[in-house]
C-alpha cells in the first residue's frame, strides 16, 4: 500500500494535499454549532449535484414535454419521486445551510482582513446559487415556474435604454417559451455548477491559506508551538472530520424527516400553483417567490417605483460584498463587541425574517408599509455598522481561544 | 319488495331533515373550505372512490399522468377485477384499453370549449394544486342559478363552467343569501346552501360518497404517499442508529483535547 503511494505521490501530490487541506489542516479547537453549516453546505452541493443528475436521465427540457416528464418521474420511474424529493428539499436545504453558515460568519467577523477573499467567493456562490435556483425552478414547468421567470426576468426590462432587448436576449423569445426552458436547463445543469464547483474551490482555498476563524475571534497562528503549530489548533482530520460527520448525521434526521412527511412544505418548497402545467394565458392570483427569495422580493415590492425597486433589491445583495469593509472594527467576533453592536444584529435578523414573511402575503397597504418600514431596518444596520463600528467600545479580545 | 321499498323510501325521504350547507368567510371574505374526512392509508376509500371517478368524473376529465394498473397495484386489485370495475374504454385503434394505460379521455379541447366553453382540467394533480378540503367543499356546493348556462352554480368556485354531475345524487340546493351592512354599504353575500330537492343520496351516504372520491383524487395526485410514508420512519430510525456511532467516533477522538 505504501508503495502504491510513493509511485502515486511521485507523480501526483495525492499526500501532500491530504496533509495540507485534512490531516496537517490545523483548525482552532473552539469550533462551535455554528462550525457544522460550511461542511453541511458542501455536503447539501453534492446531494444537489448526483440527485441532479440522476433527474436528468429521466427529465425533458422541451415546452411540451417537460411537465409531463416530472410527473413520470414523480410515477413511473422507479424512485424517482424519492431523488425528486430530495433535489427539491435539497435546493431549501443549501439555502438554509447557507444562510446560517453566513451568519456565522456575520456573527465572528470571519470576512474581516485577512479572509476578505473568502467572503468575496462566498458571496460569488451565493449569487450564483441564486442563478441556479431560479433557473432550476424554472424547470418543472409549472404555473409559478412560468409566471416566476415572468416576473424575475421582466425585471431586467426596468433597466434604461437596453432594458427592453436584454430581456428578449435572456428568453430568446418575446414570452417565456420552449427557447428559455432550454436555455436555463443547459445553465442549470451544466455552467452554473461549473462554475459553482470552481468558486466552492477557491472558497476553500483562500481559507486553507489564512486559516478558519473561531468564536474568539483569535488568530491561533499568532500562538505556535516549537514544531510550527498552532497552541490552539488541532487536525481538521480526524477531529472535525468525525464530528462533522455528527453534524451530517443530525441534519440528515431534519432533511429526510422533510422529504418523506413535508416534502412539499406546506406549499412554500413546491408551491401549489406548480402542480398546474404552464398556461401562457392564465397568470395565478398570487404569485410569490420561494421562501428563501422572499426578503429580497419584499424590498423589490416596497418600492413604488420598478426601476428602483429592482436598484434597491439589488443593492440589499451588493452591500453583503462590502462588509469587510463596512465593518470597520477591529474586534472580529460578537463575544467582545459593544451592546450596540448585538442590537443592530438583532435588527437585522429580525427585518430579515419579517421580510420574507412580508413577501409571502398579498399586497395591501398595510402590508406595502410595513415591508418599507423592514427594508429601510435592513439598510440601516449596514449604515449604523459603518458608522459606530471605527470608535466601537469594545471588551478585551483574550489572548488564546477560551 | 322492491317497490315497497321505494315507495317507503319516497315517502320517507323528505321528512328526514337535512342539514344546510352553511357557508363561512375569513377575515378577506374568502369562503372558508370545509375539512375533507379523508384518510390515505384507508385502501378500501380509496378503491371506491377510484370506482366514482372513472364512473362519474373520467368522460370529461383525464388523469392523464396515471395508469389504470397502478391504481390497481395500490389498491390490491387483481388485473380482472381492474377490467371488470375500472376499464371501460378502447383506445384510438378500437382495442380494449389496456391495463397499463394512461387515463386519457376522448374529448377534445376544440368539442369541450364547445360544448363548456373551457377546456377540461385533467385532474390527475388537482388535489396538490386545490387541496382536499377545496374539492371536498366543491363537490358539495352546488346551488341553482337560472343565470349559469349549465343552470347551476358553485359556492367554492363562482361560475364554474362544470355541470353538477353527481346532481342525481346529492340533489338539488338554492343559495340563500343575507344582506349585512359593512361602513354604510349594503353587502348581500351566500349564507348557507338549502336542499330543494333531495337526490337519491341521503346527505350522509352523499359525503361518504365525495369523501371517497376526494380520497382517491389524493391519492391520485401523488400515488406513491402511503410508500413515503412508510418508508420514511425506517430511514429516520437508521438515522438515529448511525447518530449513536457517529457521536460514540466522535467523543472517543475528542477526549484527547483540552
Amino acid at each position: 500500500m505504501s508503495k502504491l503511494m510513493e509511485w502515486v505521490d511521485a507523480r501526483f501530490p495525492a499526500t501532500k494535499m491530504w496533509n495540507e487541506h485534512l490531516a496537517e489542516y490545523y483548525a482552532p479547537k473552539n469550533f462551535n454549532f455554528w462550525y457544522f453549516f460550511g461542511s453541511l453546505a458542501l455536503v447539501v452541493l453534492v446531494i444537489q449535484i448526483v440527485s441532479g443528475i440522476f433527474l436528468t436521465m429521466h427529465y425533458k427540457p422541451d415546452g411540451a414535454m417537460a411537465f409531463a416528464s416530472v410527473e413520470y418521474i414523480m410515477r413511473d420511474v422507479p424512485y424517482g419521486w424519492l431523488i425528486r424529493y430530495i433535489h427539491s428539499t435539497g435546493a431549501t436545504a443549501l439555502f438554509a445551510v447557507v444562510y446560517l453558515h453566513m451568519f456565522r460568519g456575520l456573527i465572528y467577523g470571519s470576512y474581516k482582513n485577512p479572509r476578505e477573499l473568502i467572503w468575496l467567493f462566498g458571496m460569488f456562490i451565493y449569487l450564483a446559487l441564486m442563478a441556479e435556483a431560479f433557473m432550476g425552478y424554472l424547470l418543472p414547468w409549472g404555473q409559478m415556474s412560468y409566471w416566476g421567470a415572468q416576473v424575475i426576468i421582466s425585471l431586467f426590462s426596468a433597466i434604461p435604454v437596453i432594458g427592453d432587448d436584454l430581456t428578449l436576449w435572456i428568453r430568446g423569445d418575446f414570452v417565456i417559451s420552449d427557447a428559455t426552458l432550454n436555455r436555463f436547463f443547459a445553465l442549470h445543469v451544466i455552467a452554473l455548477p461549473f462554475v459553482l464547483v470552481f468558486l466552492v474551490i477557491a472558497h476553500i482555498l483562500a481559507l486553507h491559506e489564512v486559516g478558519s476563524n473561531n468564536p474568539d475571534g483569535v488568530e491561533i497562528k499568532k500562538n505556535k508551538d516549537e514544531n510550527g503549530i498552532p497552541r490552539d489548533g488541532i487536525p481538521f482530520h480526524p477531529y472535525y472530520s468525525v464530528k462533522d460527520i455528527v453534524g451530517v448525521v443530525v441534519f440528515l434526521f431534519f432533511f429526510a424527516t422533510i422529504v418523506f412527511y413535508f416534502p412539499d412544505g406546506g406549499g412554500y418548497f413546491l408551491e401549489h400553483a406548480n402542480f398546474i402545467a404552464s398556461d401562457p394565458l392564465k397568470t395565478p392570483e398570487h404569485i410569490a417567490p420561494v421562501w428563501y427569495f422572499t426578503p429580497f422580493y419584499a424590498i423589490l415590492r416596497a418600492v413604488p417605483d420598478k426601476l428602483m425597486g429592482v436598484g434597491a433589491m439589488g443593492a440589499a445583495i451588493l452591500v453583503l460584498f462590502f462588509l469587510p469593509w463596512i465593518d470597520r472594527c477591529k474586534v472580529k467576533s460578537i463575544r467582545y463587541r459593544s451592546t450596540l453592536y448585538k442590537a443592530n444584529i438583532a435588527m437585522l435578523v429580525i427585518s430579515f425574517v419579517v421580510l420574507g414573511w412580508l413577501a409571502m402575503q398579498a399586497v395591501t397597504e398595510t402590508i406595502t408599509l410595513l415591508s418599507q418600514v423592514f427594508s429601510i431596518l435592513y439598510f440601516a444596520f449596514f449604515v449604523v455598522l459603518y458608522f459606530t463600528s471605527k470608535n466601537e467600545k469594545t471588551k478585551p479580545v483574550p489572548d488564546r481561544v477560551t | 319488495m322492491k317497490k315497497l321499498v321505494i315507495t317507503l323510501l319516497c315517502v320517507l325521504l323528505p321528512t328526514i331533515a337535512v342539514a344546510d350547507i352553511k357557508v363561512d368567510y375569513d377575515s378577506h371574505g374568502q369562503m372558508i373550505s370545509q375539512e375533507a374526512p379523508i384518510d390515505i392509508f384507508d385502501r378500501g376509500s380509496v378503491k371506491r372512490g377510484a370506482k366514482h371517478f372513472i364512473d362519474y368524473c373520467v368522460s370529461c376529465h383525464s388523469a392523464k399522468f396515471m395508469r389504470f394498473n397502478r391504481i390497481a397495484k395500490d389498491t390490491g386489485m387483481s388485473d380482472a377485477e381492474l377490467r371488470d370495475s375500472l376499464i371501460f374504454t378502447r383506445d384510438a385503434k378500437g382495442k380494449p384499453t389496456k391495463t397499463g394505460d394512461l387515463i386519457v379521455v376522448a374529448m377534445t379541447d376544440e368539442y369541450a370549449i364547445q360544448a363548456f366553453g373551457t377546456r377540461v382540467p385533467d385532474l390527475s394533480l388537482t388535489a396538490r394544486a386545490r387541496g382536499a378540503d377545496w374539492m371536498y367543499t366543491y363537490l358539495r356546493t352546488f346551488y341553482v342559478d337560472p343565470y349559469r348556462p349549465t343552470g347551476m352554480n358553485n359556492a367554492q368556485f363562482a361560475d364554474v363552467a362544470m355541470p353538477h354531475v353527481l346532481q342525481s345524487l346529492q340533489g338539488t340546493q338554492k343559495a340563500v343569501y343575507v344582506t349585512e351592512e359593512h361602513d354604510g354599504v349594503t353587502v348581500e353575500h351566500l349564507d348557507r346552501l338549502e336542499m330543494i330537492q333531495p337526490g337519491s343520496m341521503s346527505e350522509k351516504e352523499y359525503d361518504a360518497f365525495v369523501t371517497d372520491l376526494v380520497n382517491f383524487m389524493v391519492y391520485l395526485a401523488e400515488p406513491v404517499q402511503v410508500e413515503r410514508v412508510n418508508m420514511g420512519w425506517k430511514v429516520l430510525l437508521f438515522i438515529m442508529i448511525f447518530f449513536v456511532f457517529a457521536y460514540m467516533l466522535k467523543k472517543e477522538y475528542w477526549r484527547d483535547v483540552h
